[in-house]
């Protein structure tokens, strides 16, 4: 057993594996907020990320002026999508609103790539592809900005539920009845959640953006941050950041000793193998409550 | 008016529970069935091999996948999947040298058997949960077939189909595969408008409802769930392996992919949950409108002067059938059955403008 190979798989499924929650922290912000299980979230990131590059490339504004427009200009998407279509879907079964979601993604991915084309693009950040060399182990450092973007969110939003409006958001999460007979409007409530999610959006899809090219494989991800979202609970956060850390591992160290075995490619066998154990063991994944109805 | 309803008085249970319990509606049935008897004699060859019979055999499919979603309410993302098990299984067999009506059959049971692999989930768990689970098995499903030459036919993943041939009879001709289609179709039509009249189908929507509410009342919901799947998933196999004996020749993974899965739930939840009628009309929106309206825009933009980019093109279908998705949903979320339901129940006691049921 090679001690040194095993801990750079690791350390890199740690990093890839925070990405992943980079992604799946949209989904739990609209989950927790409205329980809706946004399969759109793959659409508004590359969304997102096509925003930018629009912005940079097309207007030709500099990067760091080009993210935060875009984060703008999706929170206003995020809102209106919300505003516009699933709020006249409040209420109704879920495969409904499902469906929605799946019929907006492909609305989304469709119309992205209707105007912008569907040959793959590259982001640019320019973070140096130099490796970065810790002891003996490799390091990425793209994974590691993006990682510690991951972070910086997760501690952000952990400050935003401490704020009043993160408060609001929190008391819909936990019954909006209750909250709706205080005074909180829940549907502005749901509709920031849903600006938040493709804020998020545009963070995972500059990063991934930035390391898989900006093309229709970044909606690809719904998968894994779908894994990483009920493996940690739905609605936690907290979860998220954790499960993306166990998914990346298991799937960096697993990958490793399936592939030889049946001939590569196993990455997504792994993931899709995690998702339907966590339902079938533990549906509320690590820290989501309890409150899910068992047949 | 035009459902005239007058005469029609039910008194006993065998006349309540028939079919058509209004006259016009066996007629108006009894009219499209000629027509789609007549249907390659009126309509062109071209259209009738790439319009009509993609529409009967996905109808077919999403007639499936209806019992299992509309009735059952079992949620299913898999359905590409279970197709794809009885299209390589069928077409495998008849490879092999099985005559094409038991590769047919053969390819329904192995789905069936697969298929009810699903529901196992759909014991544990149910609503979201349960569709996520689906989609992942989905992904394994495809994962299995990409990576196994054995099943998906070699280095080029695909696999030709040998021609099909019925009853001693090689079909080779457009009319021919037409033909199949419709008499696949008609009779998934049949057996799913008895449906609702059996046991089996009150069992499956008392599970709908409330599946511990209908164990109360003596409704086993484990078994009649595994049936749901089990049936639906015969109906996907055989779909499925008409679908690649008569329409695509060739069986390759990405022809039941997860995008595929979607589409066909999008097809019935558009055509309404529940809805035999709908799942037609479903099914002919989502397949046949996107192309149409990408036509249009040709047309549109020729007719303008503009130019349009060749990739532009190539992605307003699937925005379109995006925004189809959303629309319908948005306007009337039990599907468009339930808007012929409307317009027929208006018609009903037209000029007057009120029907009690």
């Amino acid at each position: 057993m090679d001690w040194v190979f095993l801990s750079e798989l690791a350390i890199n499924g740690v990093l890839t594996g925070l990405l992943y929650s980079l992604f799946a922290i949209g989904l739990v912000l609209i989950y927790k907020a409205s329980s809706v299980p946004n399969l759109a979230q793959g659409g508004l990131t590359m969304v997102g990320a096509y925003v930018v590059l629009a912005l940079a490339r097309d207007v030709g504004l500099p990067l760091w002026l080009a993210i935060p427009l875009a984060a703008v200009v999706m929170f206003g998407l995020g809102f209106g999508i919300e505003r516009v279509a699933l709020r006249r879907l409040a209420g109704r079964p879920v495969v409904m609103i499902l469906m929605l979601t799946l019929g907006l993604d492909i609305f989304l991915r469709g119309t992205t790539l209707a105007i912008w084309g569907g040959t793959s693009r590259s982001m640019e950040l320019g973070v140096s592809y130099d490796p970065l060399f810790l002891g003996d182990i490799f390091i990425s450092r793209i994974h590691l900005v993006g990682a510690g973007v991951a972070l910086a969110l997760f501690v952000a939003f952990m400050l935003f539920f401490r704020t009043r409006t993160g408060i609001k958001l929190r008391a819909i999460a936990d019954d909006y009845m209750a909250s709706w007979s205080v005074g909180i409007s829940v549907e502005r409530g749901v509709g920031l959640s849903w600006a938040l999610a493709s804020v998020v959006a545009v963070a995972a899809g500059v990063i991934w953006g930035e390391i898989q090219g900006v093309d229709q494989a970044l909606s690809l991800l719904l998968l894994k941050g779908l894994t990483v979202a009920v493996l940690g609970g739905l609605d936690s956060i907290l979860g998220a950041v954790i499960a993306g850390i166990i998914l990346g591992v298991v799937e960096n160290v697993g990958a490793d000793f399936l592939d030889p075995l049946v001939g590569g490619g196993s990455r997504e066998l792994i993931v899709a193998a995690v998702l339907i154990l966590t339902v079938m063991i533990r549906p509320h994944g690590l820290f989501g409550r309890h409150d899910i109805e068992r047949v | 008016m035009f459902y005239r309803l007058s005469g029609v008085h039910h008194a006993n249970y065998v006349s309540d529970s028939r079919i058509f319990k209004v006259p016009a509606d066996r007629n108006l049935t009894a009219f499209i069935f000629l027509i789609g008897l007549a249907a390659p004699f009126i309509i062109p060859s071209l259209y009738l091999n790439s319009y009509m019979l993609p529409w009967l055999i996905w109808t077919a499919a999403a007639l499936g996948l209806n019992l299992v979603t509309g009735w059952a309410g079992q949620l299913h993302l898999g359905y590409a999947a279970v197709m794809a098990v009885g299209a390589y299984s069928s077409i495998h067999a008849a490879r092999f040298g099985v005559p094409w009506e038991f590769a047919l059959i053969i390819g329904g049971l192995t789905s069936s058997v697969i298929g009810s692999l699903f529901a196992f989930a759909a014991l544990r768990v149910k609503g979201l949960y349960l569709a996520l689970t689906t989609l992942a098995m989905q992904f394994v499903m495809d994962w299995v077939l990409t990576h196994s030459p054995a099943i998906s036919g070699g280095s080029h993943a695909s696999l030709q189909s040998p021609t099909l041939a019925l009853l001693g009879q090689e079909i080779t001709t457009d009319t021919g595969f037409y033909y199949v289609a419709f008499g696949w179709c008609v009779l998934v039509t049949i057996f799913m408008l008895n449906l609702k009249r059996t046991g089996l189908g009150r069992a499956l929507v008392a599970v709908r409802e409330k599946d511990f509410a209908a164990a109360i009342l003596g409704v086993n919901s484990f078994y009649y769930k595994i049936l749901a799947f089990a049936t639906s998933s015969f109906i996907a196999g055989v779909s499925g392996a008409l679908l690649v004996a008569t329409f695509f020749f060739l069986a390759a993974p990405e022809q039941f992919s997860v995008a595929v899965s979607i589409q066909v739930l999008a097809m019935v939840i558009v055509g309404g949950l529940g809805s035999i009628i709908g799942s037609y009309f479903g099914v002919a929106l989502i397949l046949l409108v996107p192309g149409i309206v990408n036509g249009l825009v040709v047309t549109l933009s020729d007719g303008l002067g503009m130019q349009i980019d060749v990739e532009t093109l190539a992605h307003i279908p699937n925005a379109v059938y995006g925004a189809l998705i959303v629309i319908i949903l948005l306007i009337e979320p039990l599907g468009l059955g339930k808007l012929y339901g409307n317009i027929r129940d208006y018609l009903m006691v037209w000029p007057f403008d009120q029907f009690k049921k």
